[in-house]
């Protein structure tokens, strides 16, 4: 009843109300509520995307859309196609399209391609294991040997954790996404190598190059980001910030300066990703990379990348570093979890090669002797100038002047290459894919050092690309 | 409590009710073609729902304890003088590896220390502090029956005989190539293979790689780029989703295995050309796998090549799991269908499944072919394959061929097709829920359940059979499954065995959900008429 009191007043307001209104603000009201209406009648509104194409049109859209071929045509003098064929195993002596050579083209730096305990180890592998694994780590693909390889890598480079790749581009190219994602940002040399740039590719993060071993370019660019995150420090406190640099350069041949490195991760709280491929089993006292040969502490490098493809004449790659990093990337690391593991036989043959490193540590001394021998006898080579450390095993070679174009360079350099190989060194030119790189390298040839390369032999590859140089640039 | 049924019909429909396959356009197969997806009772989505919930809260109770001291932090912590720098790992992202991942993480990563034929050693390992550590004893499991392993055919072996040239070639060759395909690294043994590749293939011609995962992510971008679109199946494997994403083109996703969106998708795209600018595509690429592994199903080849060759798109075929697994004589899926390998633009397979090596292949036309040396991202900057690697495939390859003067290849194909045959009808009959088509020797059992996912595996090993159990995030978080791998080299005897084992399994566990187990609907499950000559 009172409730019925209560309705009855608010009505006789709401009309008190509607009559004391000035007529402006009913005449809008009334507006509105006509348009209200008619928008709740009005038909539904579609976005306008070429649905009133009629059904013979699209017909003839479809007939008429012609794709480019799959893969366009391929010149057949293209270099690459030309290829050096090499019968046998590609050891010291290589017999390359049907002629013998001394080698100075495959990173075999320790010799260890045809070592018979390498081999025999390889061998009783296979007798007790077959050949493949049948499977990813996950899925009953992780042997014996895989566990004892990654104890011993980490032994070796005394770390705590080591984890193996069966491929070794797939390792770096791994690594990297596993821990920098989108948002995340990574100053990385200009002269990295292509494995590094599709890991950064594939972790979508900011990458920002700094000029090749120009530490003061890489403070500015820190400087600048540090400037950036006093705006904005939330996003700053998550962000993620890493360092990609090579210990021995393969584009250039040239050592990072890895203490002023560290002292900028401390100044500016930057993490440290190291790949060692050139520099594992070939720098420091004992074979174990640039840290031993700086002597920095081996835990203040955030994660350390090598591959096994060179030192160690086996196949694929490894990680190595405090377990904290490194067991991240047994879930996360792609070429590790969603590939098969690598075959057993490779690994006994990397571990025979470890215990041969470990057993004598005299061949470093020797290798780098070797790469000051061949980098002194090729300075003074007409029209061509050595690029690279003098204690670096593999050099290069670049035209002192280019004749213009790229094409001619290396037209110019595979005469000089023919003319070597011909004459009984084997030789190659380092290969890139010119579209595909950030920062092209220039046309070389590739010199690489042996520890099975006798003095003679060091000394008669000199004169003879002198001889080269001599007759085909001139 | 209709919204309740709404939000369960929902949840369902994105993972009960998946809108696979669609309608099949009959005509265009030569033999019938049976797969099945069946779907699981209401309660099990509800059971399964209740136990990742009971996880998920147990798990915020464990970080709370651990944050709070109050339980002993096992993981490894970053070093003192780095502990200012930004984390490395933002706590929420591992949450379900370190809250469910755990505890049940002694069913994955078993190490093994023999051959991983039909039956293998496993080495014993025990945790004092579930599952944070192992430990070995020392002691090894023998001969335990090998359901994990990719070894379709049998060709993991240790027979001397068998291996007599792989040996020969491991003395002359050694381990290493160190060099590139363009460098020094081709050796007569790469020429070799490949020349024996596009023979087996029926193809112009072939490259091979060192790696399968590498094969696909250094290709695919080498192939396409900016400016042409991907059309990629929604369940196709990372290396595959990996070498998409790297080659910058445009990726559009169909629904897996179904026609009817795959030609929706390919409509549109040529119809309304980019988005934005509306120019035409450059080129279109349809990528597919041979047998999906997680599934069991294999590709509907006859109806995609119908399609590509009416909307003139290219097709990528994956055939990881499927060569040497299907056909009669063991050349894959186009051989399954009938059909020609000039009908699939880009043949891609690897070496590491029916071939018991490692490594990947690229074949098809000669053009194409070129193009990949010269162009590839492996051939110029990865190491080529190991020679005892490559006369490991040769063998395996002449010997399916019957170039080594026996038969023994079409046995291994013929045994294969009969122990898969065998391994799936009598799942079927049992009762269990299992995915994919009939000639398909990936086996997935559907577990549901996470707490299932556990016992299942460790109850198996206890009976000396070694399976593989998958969840999420490689299949969809309420499909967990058990995955069975037949070989060729499993005899009678060692299917019956683990035949025997997941029946008492299925009733202690309660795992046999299907509906329809073959003795009461005998018309769903027409035995193919391909009949095999003993």
């Amino acid at each position: 009843m009172a409730a019925g009191v209560g309705q009855q007043w608010v009505l006789v307001e709401m009309v008190q109300a509607f009559y004391e209104a000035p007529a402006y603000h009913l005449i809008l009201e009334g507006i509105l509520i006509l348009w209200i209406i008619r928008l709740l009648f009005s038909k539904t509104y579609k976005l306008q995307e070429r649905s009133d194409l009629t059904l013979k049109e699209k017909e003839e859209l479809i007939e008429e859309w012609q794709p480019e071929p799959l893969v366009p045509p391929v010149p057949k003098d293209h270099p690459a196609l030309n290829y050096n064929i090499v019968s046998g195993p590609p050891t010291h002596i290589i017999t390359v399209n049907g002629k013998e050579c001394i080698n100075f083209a495959s990173f075999n730096f320790l010799g260890l391609l045809n070592n018979e305990n390498v081999k025999s180890a390889a061998q009783a592998s296979l007798k007790k294991y077959g050949v493949g694994t049948c499977g990813p780590r996950g899925f009953y693909g992780t042997f014996d040997v895989h566990l004892e390889l990654e104890e011993r890598l980490a032994k070796f480079m005394r770390t705590e954790e080591a984890i193996i790749y069966s491929y070794g581009f797939a390792t770096i190219a791994s690594a990297i996404p596993a821990y920098s994602k989108r948002g995340d940002i990574v100053f990385v040399d200009e002269a990295a190598c292509f494995a590094i740039q599709k890991g950064l590719q594939a972790s979508r993060s900011n990458i920002k190059l700094f000029k090749h071993n120009d530490m003061a370019d890489l403070e500015r660019l820190l400087k600048e980001q540090e400037t950036e995150d006093q705006k904005n420090p939330r996003k700053a406190r998550v962000t993620r910030r890493f360092i990609v640099v090579e210990g021995l350069y393969m584009n250039t041949g040239d050592i990072c300066p890895l203490p002023e490195l560290i002292k900028l991760k401390y100044k500016y709280k930057v993490r440290i990703f190291l790949e060692e491929s050139l520099s594992f089993g070939v720098l420091g006292e004992h074979g174990r990379g640039i840290t031993e040969h700086f002597g920095i502490n081996i835990d203040d490098i955030d994660l350390i990348s090598a591959n096994m493809e060179n030192s160690l004449a086996s196949i694929g790659g490894f990680c190595c570093g405090r377990s904290f990093i490194i067991d991240h990337q047994r879930l996360s690391g792609q070429g590790y979890c969603f590939s098969a593991s690598l075959p057993p036989l490779l690994a006994a043959a990397a571990i025979e090669a470890l215990n041969i490193m470990e057993d004598n540590p005299d061949i470093f001394q020797t290798l780098r002797a070797k790469c000051e021998r061949i980098h002194k006898a090729l300075q003074g080579i007409s029209g061509l100038k050595v690029v690279g450390e003098s204690f670096s095993p593999a050099l290069h070679l670049q035209l002192e002047e280019s004749c213009g174009s790229r094409e001619n360079d290396v037209k110019l350099l595979k005469r000089v290459v023919d003319y070597c190989m011909n004459s009984g060194i084997a030789l190659t030119q380092a290969r890139y894919l010119e579209k595909e790189e950030k920062c092209l390298p220039p046309p070389s040839i590739r010199v690489v050092v042996t520890v099975e390369q006798t003095e003679q032999e060091l000394d008669k590859a000199a004169s003879l690309l002198k001889e080269a140089a001599q007759s085909v640039l001139n | 409590q209709c919204r309740l049924n709404v939000l369960i019909t929902n949840f369902c429909s994105v993972s009960f009710f998946p809108q696979k396959n669609g309608i099949s356009n009959g005509t265009l197969y030569k033999k019938t073609f049976i797969e099945h997806f069946e779907q699981a009772p209401m309660y099990v989505a509800v059971f399964t729902f209740v136990g990742f919930a009971v996880g998920t809260i147990f798990g915020y109770l464990r970080d709370f304890m651990r944050a709070w001291g109050l339980e002993k932090r096992n993981i490894a912590a970053e070093r003192e003088q780095q502990k200012d720098f930004v984390p490395l790992y933002q706590d929420f992202e591992n949450f379900y590896t370190r809250n469910l991942y755990l505890r049940i993480r002694d069913n994955w990563n078993r190490p093994i220390c023999s051959v991983p034929g039909p039956q293998f050693d496993l080495m014993e390992r025990v945790t004092d502090d579930y599952n944070w550590t192992f430990r070995f004893t020392g002691r090894t499991i023998r001969n335990v029956i090998n359901m994990g392993s990719y070894n379709y055919l049998g060709f993991a072996e240790t027979d001397v005989n068998a291996l007599k040239t792989v040996t020969i070639e491991l003395k002359k060759y050694g381990t290493g190539v160190c060099s590139t395909r363009q460098e020094m690294g081709t050796l007569d043994k790469h020429v070799e293979l490949e020349k024996l590749v596009a023979k087996f293939l029926g193809v112009e011609d072939a490259m091979v790689f060192g790696m399968g995962f590498a094969t696909n992510s250094m290709n695919i971008p080498a192939l396409v780029g900016k400016g042409c679109l991907i059309l990629s199946d929604e369940l196709n494997h990372t290396s595959l989703v990996l070498g998409a994403r790297l080659s910058g083109a445009t990726i559009r996703i169909f629904k897996h295995n179904n026609m009817q969106s795959l030609e929706k998708l390919l409509r549109d795209a040529i119809i309304h050309g980019q988005p934005r600018t509306h120019r035409a595509w450059r080129k279109i690429i349809i990528l597919v796998e041979g047998i999906y592994s997680m599934e069991g199903s294999i590709v509907r080849l006859p109806e995609i090549v119908s399609l590509k060759n009416k909307y003139k798109a290219y097709l990528y075929l994956d055939e990881a799991h499927s060569i040497g697994a299907v056909g009669a004589t063991g050349r894959g899926v186009v051989e399954y269908f009938g059909m020609s390998p000039d009908d699939v633009d880009v043949l891609m397979g690897t070496f590491t499944k029916s071939f018991g090596a490692a490594g990947g292949y690229i074949a098809g036309k000669k053009g194409l072919v070129d193009f990949l040396r010269t162009h590839s991202h492996s051939a110029v900057y990865a190491t080529s394959m190991c020679p005892a690697v490559a006369e490991q495939i040769i063998r395996a390859m002449k010997c399916l061929m019957g170039l080594d003067g026996t038969t023994q290849g079409l046995q291994r194909v013929r045994q294969l097709e009969k122990n898969t045959r065998y391994f799936r009808r009598k799942l079927h009959e049992m009762g269990f829920i299992i995915y994919g088509n009939d000639d398909s020797p990936v086996v997935p059992l559907l577990l549901y359940m996470p707490g299932k996912i556990g016992a299942f595996a460790r109850r198996m090993l206890e009976k000396n059979i070694g399976v593989v159990v998958v969840g999420f995030p490689a299949t969809p978080i309420t499909e967990s499954r058990a995955r069975f791998c037949v070989s060729a080299a499993h005899t009678r005897e060692m299917l019956d065995t683990v035949l025997n084992a997941l029946d008492e399994l299925g009733d202690f566990l309660h795992l046999k959900y299907s509906r329809y187990s073959k003795s009461s609907h005998p018309e769903l499950y027409e035995e193919s008429r391909l009949e095999l000559e003993d």
